[in-house]
């Protein structure tokens, strides 16, 4: 089943010249109407003129997180804020988070390409699906939500949380498809059975899970407890959120929506191309996004494409599903945290010392994170009491800044190691 | 059915079309839409043979046609109705018609000749009533008939209109349209240039902007109609005014 067969089964040949197109014509649009491309594209000695082929986008300087925050908020719209209809930001919410937005055609895109990846995943107009994603600025919620509802799908916008609430409007709403991160799939899955209940009480047929790393073992292990049919898909709220890419019932990779994103491979290190099918970090550059254009952004994200067809008659070539990382960035129940931001709530903490340790293992299905942080010695020695509140203090703060619950535990100055050079200042237990 | 690549037109010092690519598949009615001097008309131009493309290609069925004389492209069935009509104007209605036929003459398609006069009748009754008429004596929207009649005599598949909106009066403008509707309903594939982006984009599939030679946004038609960047500097739609 297809939602878009014309499209998604086009020719590679067509596809080409479609694809030529929209770069030609994406790229005329941000020289025009964003500074900050019209900056780098002049440093690099490249005029969109100059593009002839696919290739010569190599010749465009990549686009990093950091540059986002550097035009935090709007500076990379390529169209004024009043045609914008949405906004989101990614999440892992701080002052410096990334915002994006979307015109009208923009959410409608959207919209569409979720509808490929959840008809791949096996929904029709008849299934009733349960968002569990949060609701809010990260955009998987709403990016699943609008597509669902093109379907023509029932959908119920749940939200993440309240794990007993999430079972019983399974049961009772007779919810067909289960929408959510894996882990949090995971997490009422083993609940319900706690609490005994019968998986064949439930009408659940398929789960379409994203925004973190999973594996195959994970995904055998959901479709057991499940009972379900659970298929990964891929996105990120830079390039557009979900949808970008998403797999069919084969569940050997995520066909990407190469009509609307153009994807390379580099290796991290030199920025140059890997051979065909090797792994490296996928580089994306959106083809059709009116009010946030990205050209060459480094996802941080490794993987590896599949060129060769796929049995379901998609066209669109496959990745393999995310195999890690090549910045710090922790994924940690689908927030995206980065050590440094732990960092920066620590020095404005008085009594802590800017060292610092996060730990984080998976407790069943959901990550937990510690925090092992150095105080001084005056608080280390000091009433109990007034170590509780600190630990409050960070916990809170973290919290608040950066989206997740963290223990914290409190050490003796000097007690963590040190390092020469690059700090290790992860540890991951959790085994992806 | 045409497939563009990079196509860079100019005169002399001047680049009217930069890296130009675009595709219109069989079927569709595809726009190209712009102001005044974006090289709209250039490309058709360019298309049918006219003008020589300082680099790009030009397919047509799958064939480089960038370096083609225009009557050859005309027999592969890429016909052009040029800009401000050019009908023979001392020449009486039938026999402009006739000439649109010359590669089927060519052919020795007599027969399939008078039967797709028999055919341009029908759609353009008004041909017929003034068939012996010399074509300078017909309004706009009738030479304009009389232009697409023409271009329809070589049979081809692909037919490229170039603003055949223009100086028209709004109602004849609508019967243009439709025409252009009917003519994809009868299985032609056609390439829309038009300033008239409203009415073009109606009736069209996919649609490109043009904007000083170089596409800017390129989507369908009904995308492009809710774009409101196209709806303020094409549209005529002062969005400003509805804000109030």
């Amino acid at each position: 089943m297809y939602w878009q067969p014309e499209n998604e089964r086009m020719d590679r040949k067509e596809l080409e010249q479609l694809q030529l197109e929209r770069l030609a014509s994406t790229l005329n649009r941000v020289y025009l109407n964003v500074p900050f491309y019209r900056r780098k594209f002049d440093e690099a000695g490249f005029n969109p003129d100059d593009l002839r082929s696919l290739d010569d986008l190599r010749r465009l300087p990549f686009t990093v997180k950091s540059d986002l925050r550097q035009n935090y908020p709007y500076g990379l719209f390529a169209v004024p804020l009043r045609e914008v209809v949405r906004v989101h930001a990614s999440s892992g919410t701080t002052g410096m988070s990334t915002v994006v937005g979307y015109t009208k055609n923009d959410i409608k895109t959207w919209s569409n390409l979720v509808g490929r990846i959840l008809v791949a995943g096996g929904i029709t107009a008849d299934d009733v699906i349960q968002i569990s994603f949060n609701y809010g600025l990260f955009t998987g919620a709403f990016g699943l939500h609008y597509g669902a509802e093109l379907v023509g799908a029932s959908v119920i916008p749940m939200s993440s949380g309240n794990t007993k609430r999430q079972i019983q409007i399974l049961q009772d709403f007779k919810t067909t498809a289960l929408v959510g991160t894996p882990s949090y799939a995971m997490l009422i899955a083993d609940t319900m059975i706690e609490m005994g209940i019968n998986r064949n009480s439930l009408s659940l047929k398929w789960g379409l899970f994203g925004a973190e790393p999973w594996t195959d073992a994970m995904r055998r292990e959901l479709q057991d407890k499940l009972k379900i049919t659970a298929t990964d898909n891929y996105g990120l709220s830079e390039v557009m959120g979900p949808g970008v890419a998403g797999e069919c019932l084969e569940r050997n990779g995520l066909h990407i929506a190469e009509d609307h994103f153009l994807v390379e491979v580099v290796d991290p290190n030199t920025l140059q191309p890997v051979a065909p099918g090797e792994i490296g970090e996928l580089v994306i550059t959106t083809l059709t996004k009116e009010a946030f254009p990205m050209i060459r952004y480094r996802t941080r994200d490794l993987t590896r494409l599949m060129a060769e067809p796929c049995p379901c008659g998609r066209t669109m070539r496959r990745m393999a599903r995310v195999m890690g990382r090549t910045d710090d960035m922790l994924i940690i129940r689908g927030v995206n945290v980065f050590p440094s931001q732990i960092e920066a709530v620590l020095f404005d903490i008085e009594g802590t010392e800017p060292h610092y340790q996060i730990v984080i293992d998976r407790k069943g299905a959901l990550d937990e994170a510690t925090v092992l942080v150095e105080v001084s010695e005056q608080i280390f020695f000091d009433q109990m009491k007034k170590q509780t509140e600190l630990k409050e203090t960070i916990r809170k703060r973290i919290a608040s800044e950066l989206g997740i619950s963290a223990e914290i535990k409190l050490v003796e100055k000097k007690s963590l190691e040190r390092f020469e050079g690059k700090a290790k200042r992860v540890i991951d237990n959790r085994k992806l | 059915m045409l497939k563009i690549r990079n196509l860079d037109v100019g005169y002399g010092s001047l680049n009217v079309l930069r890296h130009v690519s675009l595709h219109v598949n069989p079927g569709e009615i595809v726009t190209i839409i712009g102001a005044n001097g974006a090289g709209k008309t250039t490309l058709l131009r360019t298309i049918s043979g006219l003008m020589r493309a300082r680099d790009g290609q030009v397919r047509f069925q799958d064939e480089d046609i960038s370096s083609e004389p225009a009557e050859r492209i005309v027999f592969r069935g890429c016909s052009l109705v040029p800009e401000g009509r050019q009908v023979f104007a001392t020449m009486p209605v039938r026999e402009n018609l006739l000439l649109g036929a010359y590669v089927q003459y060519r052919r020795g398609r007599h027969e399939q000749v008078r039967q797709d006069l028999e055919y341009i009748y029908r759609i353009f009754p008004v041909l017929k009533q003034r068939e012996h008429q010399f074509a300078g004596t017909l309004s706009g929207g009738e030479q304009q008939m009389l232009a697409i009649g023409r271009a329809l005599m070589s049979r081809p598949s692909l037919i490229m209109l170039d603003e055949p909106s223009m100086g028209l009066a709004p109602l004849i403008v609508k019967d243009i349209f439709a025409i252009i509707g009917r003519l994809r309903d009868q299985g032609k594939t056609v390439l829309l240039v038009e300033q008239n982006a409203r009415s073009a984009l109606r009736i069209a599939n996919r649609g490109y902007v043009l904007e000083t030679g170089r596409i800017i946004l390129e989507g369908a038609a009904e995308d492009l109609l809710a774009n409101r960047e196209i709806q303020r500097a094409y549209l005529g739609k002062d969005l400003d005014a509805e804000n109030r």
